[in-house]
């Protein structure tokens, strides 16, 4: 046990307490989580700045408007609902098409107006939202995703996390829906995450159930040595965040449209610690990095030339010396 | 430079608390251990009734100097009443008396009773009279009816009173008891029968009421049972068992048919009675000791408070110890448990229903709920008046188990009264939610880890040792508050997660 134990500690592994104690608590404010705590605002706060989100086409506040549902999604045949609190993905419905008076979730399943209109209301009553507040439903532009993906996804949209810490991408992986993920990015649904080398672009192995792949279990096609499309942008993006927020460690969430190119979906102020495991590397070393060096880290530019020179998958190697 | 505060403010605050520890334990003599057998006990009885602006008068049974105990002290609090006590040869009563008092009232009486072991008193019991039975007609003949019937089974008084309750424990098998009881099967009419039962075959007999004095109790429940005078001396019999003999930790309180307690002028009377051994003979030596040297120590000590709130501190000291034990569990080891205290609760719920019980109890009423649970999701209702539904329903679940062990004879059963209701509420809508969307094995391994951390926490907060040691010495709670600060910054992996990320050293 202990061996174990040394042993993550020497790949630089950050466990649940040390992020919290470390870092959540120390470089994210809490006065500044509502604004990620709430995609509408976020949503706001990224077009404002000028970053591509996806398109809203409408909001539900209150139980009232539930009924007026049916109406505001008539002119959209494909679009995602989705709980503007929602944390891990939970309470999110994709729905890719319609027959006759029902929608086709990206699952494939059917889902009737009366169970949409019920799902709508359970959002709204909070229980999809971090404590229980009441919560709004937003339903928006339904990402098409980019065909280099085509093969090593099960339906659904496979998405890009990019931790980015003090305004400096530091891990990337990107998210890909399996069959037992019913279509959803989301790891402990049983989505698949595969590392990204930050200089290159190029996907690394991939993480399914704490377990290490090379080919997608539905697809069979390997998911290492992907090139992802728009990388530059995806950095550019992601790191924009730092100050769009002001969070000093957070999570940012995007997707590649095939016509749009990169969106952000949401942001997150607690990202989890899977994203290592994907990569095979500990965040701790390049944390630390990024830590000594922040004086001279205030230039976008200069962010991201400094993750491209230091956290490239080749400086994975344990055997390179770590920051201390 | 933040850590460093951190530090400083645990370092003293361990020192404070283990300074006082010592001091205490080493200088002043507090006991580190119980005593193991209790020969004193305080017994506190609270009246508490409502005047309306007349003259009260409130009279209370008192006990006296049994065979057994010895009463070495006693009190009356009672502010603005007049006090007196009347002696007769069976009874001591104590009435108190006002001219004028309006809303709640509330009267104590507190004693302190010793374990004597005379075996006998010099005193020779002198033959009582004989109370004339005061059945009449239909009940006179059925009770002879009845009578003419044990007599017939039975050798001596002795064994006659034991026939006479074993019929007793099945009424309805007997139309001449069904008759005499009139479908009142409360202990308390059975032994007012016994009494008229046993006067019209001539035997001397009384009925003596008392309390058990075995261990903490903070709502003690009067225990009744008869005595007949047999060759001279008075022989007990319990009323449950028939049998001849009456543990002897049964402190007798008063005797006959009067009530325990008496009101004139008031209304609503009740009464609560605490019984709990005395701070044993170590801690009185230890308390006088800091009488002479910190006077301030014990004014402000939980000694100085009344009985009934020394028993909720009891057990109120032993939550910070399943909170620490919960703060390991989740912050160190890493297991998930639904709702951040709800293993508390749960686990002071078990200290009234027994470990077994209550994970049987626990168990049958979540999975019940959750069997309702998914019918509920059918109906698509919003989610406050599901969840007030399913707390409807989970209170109606625990009503039904109740019942159901009562019928069959498991008396434990009724305990699930004292489940925390809403917290079970929530833990059943939350287990479906995460059933729905992460499984059913996610749900039920969450839910067997809510369910293992609070028996834990039961078994932790539960060691008699600790619980004296916290109360003898509460500023140990300074200690845990150290700790959890300390856990506070604890940056180090969980156990769980290194299973989790074992993938990462391959």
């Amino acid at each position: 046990m202990f061996a174990l134990s040394k042993a993550l500690a020497k790949q630089g592994v950050l466990g649940l307490n040390h992020r919290n104690a470390g870092y959540t608590l120390w470089h994210n404010p809490r006065h500044l989580f509502p604004l990620v705590d709430d995609k509408l605002t976020t949503k706001q706060l990224a077009e404002a700045a000028g970053l591509a989100v996806p398109k809203l086409y409408g909001v539900i506040e209150i139980e009232r408007q539930v009924r007026g549902l049916s109406n505001l999604l008539k002119p959209y045949d494909d679009f995602v609902i989705k709980p503007a609190q929602g944390s891990g993905g939970d309470g999110i419905v994709v729905i890719t098409g319609r027959r006759s008076h029902r929608y086709r979730k990206a699952s494939g399943h059917f889902v009737t107006q009366e169970g949409l209109d019920h799902h709508v209301s359970n959002i709204l009553s909070g229980l999809y939202s971090l404590g229980g507040h009441p919560d709004k439903a937003l339903i928006e532009y339904r990402v098409q995703f980019d065909p280099v993906f085509e093969a090593i996804s099960f339906q659904g949209i496979p998405d890009i996390r990019i931790i980015i810490f003090l305004g400096v991408p530091v891990m990337a992986m990107v998210r890909l829906p399996t069959r037992m993920s019913d279509g959803k990015a989301n790891l402990h649904q049983g989505a698949i995450g595969a590392g990204i080398d930050l200089a290159t672009g190029r996907t690394l192995s991939g993480v399914w159930k704490n377990e290490i792949v090379t080919e997608h279990p539905d697809t069979e096609q390997s998911i290492t040595g992907v090139q992802i499309p728009h990388w530059e942008t995806l950095l550019h993006q992601s790191a924009q965040c730092y100050e769009l927020t002001g969070l000093g460690y957070q999570g940012v969430d995007l997707v590649l449209d095939k016509t749009q190119g990169p969106l952000i979906l949401e942001l997150n102020a607690r990202p989890g610690l899977n994203i290592q495991i994907a990569n095979q590397a500990g965040l701790l070393p390049r944390l630390q990095m990024v830590e000594k060096e922040s004086k001279n880290l205030i230039k976008l530019e200069d962010r991201l030339a400094f993750a491209t020179r230091h956290f490239a998958a080749s400086s994975n190697d344990p055997s390179e010396p770590r920051g201390q | 430079m933040n850590k460093r505060h951190l530090y400083l403010l645990v370092l003293s605050l361990s020192a404070f608390g283990l300074g006082l520890f010592v001091y205490k334990a080493a200088v002043l003599q507090f006991p580190l251990v119980p005593q193991t057998q209790a020969e004193l006990w305080n017994v506190e009885v609270h009246l508490t009734f409502f005047a309306k602006n007349k003259p009260v008068k409130a009279s209370l049974a008192l006990p006296r100097n049994t065979r057994r105990y010895a009463i070495v002290d006693e009190n009356f609090i009672s502010q603005g009443y007049g006090l007196t006590t009347v002696k007769d040869d069976e009874n001591r009563r104590a009435t108190w008396s006002i001219r004028n008092a309006n809303g709640k009232q509330h009267l104590y009486y507190r004693a302190t009773v010793r374990r004597v072991e005379v075996a006998d008193l010099h005193t020779e019991p002198r033959m009582p009279d004989i109370a004339i039975s005061p059945l009449l007609g239909a009940q006179l003949a059925a009770a002879q009816a009845l009578l003419a019937d044990i007599k017939e089974k039975s050798a001596d008084a002795t064994t006659m009173v034991a026939e006479l309750f074993s019929r007793m424990k099945h009424p309805n098998a007997d139309p001449n008891l069904q008759l005499l009881l009139a479908k009142d099967y409360s202990p308390e009419n059975k032994l007012e029968l016994a009494t008229d039962i046993l006067d019209l075959a001539k035997i001397p007999n009384r009925i003596v009421h008392g309390v058990r004095l075995a261990e903490f109790q903070r709502q003690a429940t009067i225990v009744h049972w008869l005595q007949i005078f047999v060759k001279g001396e008075w022989k007990s019999h319990h009323p449950e068992t028939g049998s001849p003999d009456i543990p002897s930790n049964y402190f007798t309180w008063w005797r006959g048919l009067q009530p325990l307690m008496d009101i004139d002028g008031g209304d609503k009377l009740a009464m609560t009675m605490t019984v709990a051994p005395n701070q044993e003979e170590a801690i009185q030596a230890a308390m006088y000791h800091t009488q002479l040297a910190t006077p301030e120590l014990l004014e402000f000590s939980l000694f100085s408070l009344p009985l009934e709130a020394q028993a909720v501190y009891r057990i109120l000291l032993m939550v910070p110890l399943g909170a620490l034990l919960l703060l390991v569990l989740r912050n160190v080891i890493g297991i998930k448990t639904f709702g951040t205290f709800m293993p508390i609760l749960m686990a002071l719920a078990f200290r009234e229903t027994q470990l077994l019980w209550g994970v049987i109890l626990f168990s049958f009423v979540v999975a019940l709920g959750l069997g309702v649970r998914f019918y509920l999701e059918h109906l698509k209702l919003l989610l406050v008046p599901r969840l007030a539904s399913l707390l409807i329903i989970v209170i109606l679940l625990m009503a039904a188990l109740s019942i159901l062990s009562h019928k069959l004879g498991l008396d434990r059963g009724l305990s699930v009264a004292l489940f925390p209701m809403v917290i079970l509420t929530m833990t059943i809508e939350r287990m479906c939610i995460v059933w729905e969307e992460r499984g059913a094995s996610e749900s039920i391994q969450q839910g067997l880890g809510s369910l293992a951390v609070a028996s834990l926490t039961y078994v932790a907060m539960t060691i008699p040792y600790m619980e004296h040691l916290l109360f003898v010495f509460p500023e140990l709670l300074l200690l845990f508050l150290a700790g959890t600060l300390l856990m506070g910054r604890y940056s180090g992996f969980r156990l769980l997660e290194l299973r989790r990320f074992k993938a990462l050293t391959q």
